[in-house]
């Protein structure tokens, strides 16, 4: 019975993770061709991922907030993310590069910008997608992050306390511009990027 | 009448197969070939550096959770705060500590067998042609010579523990056993081809004593008793692997143990207790991380050894993976595949570290002890040392380590009238 599991859906290991993930990272267009040519020769390119095989990593089932991010790996309804999809979801973390910053403003904007990177924080919220983080949002996340430790009413008054502080329209939510005014200060380049060594 | 005086046990030993392997200039062999791939990429790295894959592919922010998310602010939420546990949780997808234990070590400079080259495609006619020629003498010339050894090894420690365990108990069954062992398991390490070096050997496990070492493979127990007799533990199995145990217990006092007694901590402990405490009785043999690792780490001791009490003596054992792998990866080969994977290696090469013995201290509970013991086994080894559990090759990770992340977090959202500055081991990775 486990045996036909097994062969019936590959497994992604920890080799094909690593290899996707410095396809993802800022090497020259002809390195990242050469090593996507491979995957396509090895139909590496057919493995599909699923919420299982995230939650196997030991440090991101112990993480608090494992599952948000194990979901903004898969888009609305899906189950399995393939090579691509994976890709686009850690090209968020691309450190942003001084030469990236001089290029044509008419392109996409890439998904490391700044903007991209808070609106992917954004979405960790923001779970039914309306672009406004409710009252109810944050205090779903306060309670991913704290577990049992804190009271109900103390998370609650965090909770009001915050969306005091960064609501300007007085809609008792956070909208995308409110949550990055409230973050203009803060590092996001250093914070929400990962650096590869090769 | 004159005593009879014991001789030595000096036991056959066949000769080497492959005695060129062990020596290390053959080592330019696999260099060149790593350096024909590298040629063949075309990458353009004119600003990348030589790291070892050891170091991993991503540059780790090891600052812990207190001091990335404090800053002026405390005893509040901010929106910020998120990114400290997204970044970890993305680190943790592109490259954890854990799972790349569980599967063969990547190299540095490919061996030219395709199984630890995740990255083989053709580069050059010329590597490939070295390639085949050497596959021929793996697959046509070196593996029926190991297999019939083997078969000639396993066949004569079957008959040799039923004949010597016929004897009546006394000191010339003694004998006889350890000759018989010794005998068997050196024909059986070199049909691997293994060249093991033995460091430290005044430190050898004594009678009466606790051997620990750190567990890569099945072959780990063939490759401690080249060397000594030892009695080992572990659950009855079927198959030929029943036959020899069956065998080989008439002759020699090793503890087996039923599947259903396994599960029974207290009576397994009893067991082995009652053999320590005999000291007449070999030492035993024990892998308390449970599982096969990979052989760059040494994962969580199980505390079960360490609680019988007696002297240990633990042991380091490194393989050098440039001339085969030696890591039995459970979950992907089944024995067979795996006992053939490395009679088609090109040899086993090891070394064997002997530790002085350590015993329980004062004051000192028995997971501390395992995990003093674990310090020192990878320390001697040159292994990493990681406080995982072995048992989540296959097991879900324990919901109280998220529990204590959390735990520390909220403890920097509401300080409760408690001052000063956390303990430094609340790190929460």
């Amino acid at each position: 019975m486990r045996k036909s599991k097994r062969s019936r859906r590959r497994r992604a290991s920890p080799t094909v993770r690593s290899l996707a993930c410095t396809v993802a990272s800022p090497a020259s267009t002809k390195a990242k061709m050469a090593l996507l040519d491979l995957f396509i020769r090895t139909c590496c390119i057919l493995a599909l991922l699923s919420r299982e095989d995230f939650q196997r990593i030991p440090e991101l089932a112990i993480n608090p907030l494992g599952d948000r991010i194990i979901n903004a790996f898969f888009s609305e309804g899906e189950d399995q993310v393939n090579f691509r999809g994976f890709m686009r979801t850690l090209a968020h973390f691309r450190p942003i590069e001084d030469n990236e910053k001089s290029k044509d403003q008419n392109g996409p904007e890439p998904l490391n910008s700044r903007s991209n990177k808070l609106h992917f924080a954004f979405r960790l919220y923001d779970l039914d997608k309306d672009d406004k983080i409710s009252r109810d949002e944050l205090l779903q996340v306060l309670r991913m992050m704290v577990g049992v430790n804190i009271s109900d009413e103390q998370l609650g008054s965090i909770a009001d306390r915050t969306i005091q502080e960064a609501d300007q329209d007085g809609d008792c939510a956070i909208s995308f511009a409110e949550f990055v005014k409230v973050l203009e200060k803060v590092d996001v380049e250093q914070k929400m990027s990962i650096r590869f060594l090769h | 009448m004159a005593e009879w005086v014991r001789p030595a046990a000096v036991p056959w030993v066949p000769p080497r197969f492959v005695p060129f392997f062990s020596d290390s200039s053959w080592a330019c062999l696999p260099r060149w070939a790593t350096i024909r791939i590298e040629k063949g990429v075309k990458k353009p790295q004119p600003q990348m550096l030589k790291i070892p894959a050891a170091n991993g592919i991503i540059e780790r922010d090891e600052t812990p959770m207190e001091k990335e998310i404090a800053g002026l602010h405390r005893m509040e939420f901010r929106f910020s705060d998120i990114f400290y546990f997204c970044r970890k949780g993305f680190e943790a997808i592109v490259e954890d500590e854990v799972t790349q234990r569980f599967s063969s070590e990547e190299l540095v400079s490919w061996n030219l067998l395709t199984r630890t080259n995740v990255n083989f495609h053709y580069v050059s006619l010329r590597l490939t042609v070295v390639w085949v020629i050497g596959v021929m003498v793996r697959y046509c010339f070196l593996l029926p010579l190991r297999f019939t050894l083997a078969a000639i090894g396993i066949t004569s420690m079957i008959v040799g523990t039923t004949v010597v365990g016929q004897l009546p108990n006394g000191s010339l069954k003694n004998y006889l056993s350890e000759v018989v062992h010794l005998t068997c398991s050196r024909i059986l390490v070199r049909a691997l081809s293994g060249t093991i070096h033995y460091h430290n050997k005044e430190n050898k496990p004594q009678k009466g004593g606790i051997c620990v070492a750190n567990h890569t493979s099945p072959i780990d127990a063939i490759i401690l008793t080249n060397d000594g007799c030892y009695a080992m533990v572990g659950q009855v199995h079927g198959g030929l692997m029943g036959v020899i145990q069956r065998a080989t217990v008439k002759a020699c006092p090793h503890v087996w143990f039923e599947r259903s007694e396994i599960k029974d901590r207290h009576l397994v402990t009893k067991r082995l207790r009652e053999h320590v405490a005999d000291k007449n009785k070999l030492p035993i043999l024990i892998f308390p991380e449970g599982t096969c690792i990979n052989n760059t780490s040494v994962m969580m001791f199980k505390k079960g050894s360490f609680e019988i009490g007696g002297t240990i003596y633990p042991v380091a054992i490194k393989y050098d993976p440039q001339f085969g792998d030696a890591f039995w990866n459970s979950s992907k080969y089944n024995i067979v595949s795996y006992l053939l994977r490395i009679m088609t290696s090109w040899a086993i090469v090891c070394h064997v570290w002997y530790m002085p013995p350590m015993v329980r201290k004062e004051g000192e509970d028995a997971v501390q002890f395992a995990n003093r013991v674990r310090s020192a086994i990878a320390r001697q080894g040159g292994l990493t040392e990681l406080p995982w559990d072995g048992g989540l090759k296959r097991a879900k990770v324990k919901d109280s380590f998220k529990e204590e992340q959390q735990k520390n977090y909220s403890k920097m959202l509401v300080r409760n009238g408690s001052q000063g500055n956390l303990p430094a081991g609340t790190e929460s990775d």
